[in-house]
């Protein structure tokens, strides 16, 4: 893909973002007033897509058909969520200035010391990148250097955004149990409840999506990127050439998994909660359809499949919410068996037939070959 | 360690067994710098499993395996295998069929493989002039532009090649490079593997009996995991018991 349509990508998302940011500052009452819910709703979209091609980027560029990035986009949105706490201070329903609700709920007497530095922002950040990154190096270490692939890593990703769902499920691991971390009151000093602050949120979203956009697009276009196809399309070939593929895997892995953890954190405060649902198996799978339904190995089809869907689910949920899962089943199916490259992949396929075909010429019948 | 032999390679009571199926039993094998050997052998002979053995990817229960008479082949794997100068190409023709011919040239030119070395790679002068290079060796100069998965079945064979030589490899293994091609593409690859074979030592695998002769050299005869027989091509037909298990049938 060319430069101009990389940046054009990035530029409709932050334009478009700073757009409805703007038109929701504009008075109630005026024609062109956005609500602060779908600024809200449209940012929470922003961060789904980011985690879609952060998938998008193992999956569909080196073959890691990870089950368990729900996984890291959690635990970076923990990682906001403890610096949304402690930002509460004093402001909680008992009054505590360290200790958050929860924990005195809980007759904690002091706060656990990995809670200790979320009051600053700089650790917290440094956490929200970090904790996702380090857990994928671990993970990703083991794996990929035992050369688990296919069906085998996906079944063993999903295993581990179960088991810390379980883990954070537990009320002693202090991070507020089955509830989660909520009641924010304020980011950065702003509000949560102002539109403002929603407003920035959701340009500060777009600006993070679009900017890990245009680093994933010169990552696959580079040299670099080319040694992940090859890995993906034959691994063994890639090792016989003298490429460390357990290498490149971690490292691509693990950049991947600080794209998703940013994109939870990002999506923390503008959904106001962080709880153990986040991990749940499903969640991850779901980012996988975002994905597949926008088109496999495209990344701006990760974008675009993770708006889509959920655009949809925010209508569906609303009128027949029982259904949801079985509607996003049917779609998963029908976009594999129809679309395998998904809704970029049509797009493309719409474009080529409007554009008259090139003549034929009358070339040789054969080209010469080897060996002939 | 010592040097215990001038050979390039050395395989000495190399033997690797598949839930107690030997595929290969105590093979020895020896090949001098700058040599060209043909293998020869009925399916399931072992041929394949021995470059696997060579290349890293299957660990021998037991014998000794050494490159330049001094690196252990049995402790290496695939990646630093091939950096230390041993190329393959394998019996199904392997390229990167989503990318174009050249781009699987680049991604095989000898360099550093390092993630972070590559990931600040930039094409040079130079390595573009390697790839034309390699390119007008294997024939292919015509459709560089074109994805390594429309070529047709010998094309993608002289890719995988033009690749191995792109790594500039000290001994080259090839595996069955003339299955699936015509006649004349067939002797046109014995002289392509001849002329590398003036600066590269190659053991190359094949079934089709005019292809070795047109490379006249000395020939192994691989039956049941071990050595069979060795020796010139006629030698080694007239020995009746490769006539009995190969030649015959
Ligand atoms: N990974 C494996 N697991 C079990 N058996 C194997 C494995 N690899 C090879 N074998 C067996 O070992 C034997 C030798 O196989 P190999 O592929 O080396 O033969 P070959 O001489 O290359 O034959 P061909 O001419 O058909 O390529 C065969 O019987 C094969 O079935
Ligand atoms: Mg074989």
């Amino acid at each position: 893909m060319s430069a101009m349509r990389t940046y054009s990508v990035a530029v409709v998302i932050l334009g478009g973002a700073l757009a409805v940011a703007l038109l929701s500052l504009l008075p109630a009452e005026h024609a062109l007033h956005v609500p602060g819910y779908v600024v809200a709703l449209l940012g929470k979209y922003l961060c789904y897509a980011l985690l879609a091609l952060s998938v998008d980027l193992v999956w569909g560029y080196v073959g890691i058909l990870s089950l368990g990035h729900g996984a890291f986009f959690a635990i970076g949105g923990y990682a906001m969520g403890m610096y949304l706490m402690r930002q509460i201070g004093a402001r909680g329903v008992y009054g505590n200035a360290t200790l958050p609700d929860f924990m005195v709920f809980l007759n904690w007497q002091e706060l656990p010391w990995y809670w200790g530095g979320f009051n600053h922002f700089g650790f917290a950040l440094l956490v929200m990148a970090l904790a996702p990154g380090l857990l994928a190096f671990v993970f990703g270490y083991l794996a990929f250097r035992s050369r688990v692939t296919g069906v085998y890593l996906s079944i063993i990703t999903q295993a581990l955004t179960y088991a810390l769902m379980l883990a954070f499920f537990r009320n002693d691991m202090g991070f507020g149990g089955n509830n989660g971390l909520t009641d924010f009151k304020d980011f950065l000093g702003f509000s949560l409840q102002s539109d403002a602050t929603r407003a920035g949120l959701l340009v500060a979203s777009a600006a993070l999506l679009s900017l890990f956009y245009v680093v994933c697009r010169m990552l696959v276009g580079a040299r670099f990127g080319k040694v992940l196809v090859a890995i993906r399309d034959a691994e063994s070939r890639a090792r016989f050439l003298g490429y460390r593929v357990e290498r490149y895997k971690v490292a691509v892995f693990v950049f991947s998994a600080v794209m998703a953890g940013l994109a939870g954190a990002l999506y923390v405060p503008q959904v106001g909660i962080i709880n153990p649902g986040e991990f749940a198996p499903a969640n991850s799978i779901e980012a996988v359809i975002w994905v597949a339904v926008g088109g496999r190995g495209t990344l701006v089809g990760a974008i675009i499949g993770a708006i889509l869907v959920n655009l949809g689910k925010t209508i569906f949920t609303g009128a027949l919410p029982e259904l949801w899962l079985f509607a996003l089943g049917g779609l998963f199916i029908l976009v594999t068996l129809f679309l395998p490259k998904g809704v970029v992949g049509l797009w493309d396929r719409i474009m080529a037939r409007r554009v008259p075909a090139p003549p034929l010429v009358a070339a040789p019948v054969r080209q010469p070959e080897a060996g002939e | 360690m010592t040097e215990v032999t001038d050979a390039l390679l050395y395989l000495d009571g190399v033997t690797v067994s598949f839930d107690g199926f030997k595929a290969l039993n105590t093979l020895s094998f020896v090949v001098a710098p700058g040599e060209m050997r043909a293998v020869i052998g009925p399916n399931g002979a072992g041929k394949t499993t021995m470059m696997d053995v060579i290349t890293g990817k299957t660990r021998p229960d037991q014998g000794t395996a050494l490159f330049r008479g001094s690196a252990d082949l049995t402790k290496l794997d695939e990646a630093e295998i091939a950096t230390l100068g041993i190329g393959r190409k394998f019996q199904k023709p392997t390229v990167f069929e989503m990318h174009s011919v050249t781009d699987n040239l680049l991604l095989a030119l000898k360099g550093d493989r390092a993630p972070r070395r590559v990931l600040f790679a930039r094409e040079t002068l130079s390595e573009r002039a390697r790839i034309d290079e390699i390119l007008e060796t294997v024939r292919l100069s015509a459709v560089r532009r074109r994805l390594a998965g429309e070529l047709s079945h010998g094309q993608k064979q002289w890719l995988e090649i033009g690749m191995l030589l792109a790594q500039e490899p000290e001994l080259l293994l090839v595996d069955e490079p003339v299955a699936g091609m015509t006649d004349a593409e067939t002797a046109d690859t014995a002289d392509l593997l001849r002329r590398i074979n003036q600066t590269r030592t190659v053991v190359v695998v094949e079934h089709d009996m005019t292809f070795v002769r047109a490379l006249d050299v000395k020939v192994t005869v691989l039956h049941e995991g071990s050595v069979l027989a060795e020796g010139s091509l006629d030698h080694v037909s007239a020995d009746p018991r490769v006539v009995e298990v190969y030649l015959g049938r």
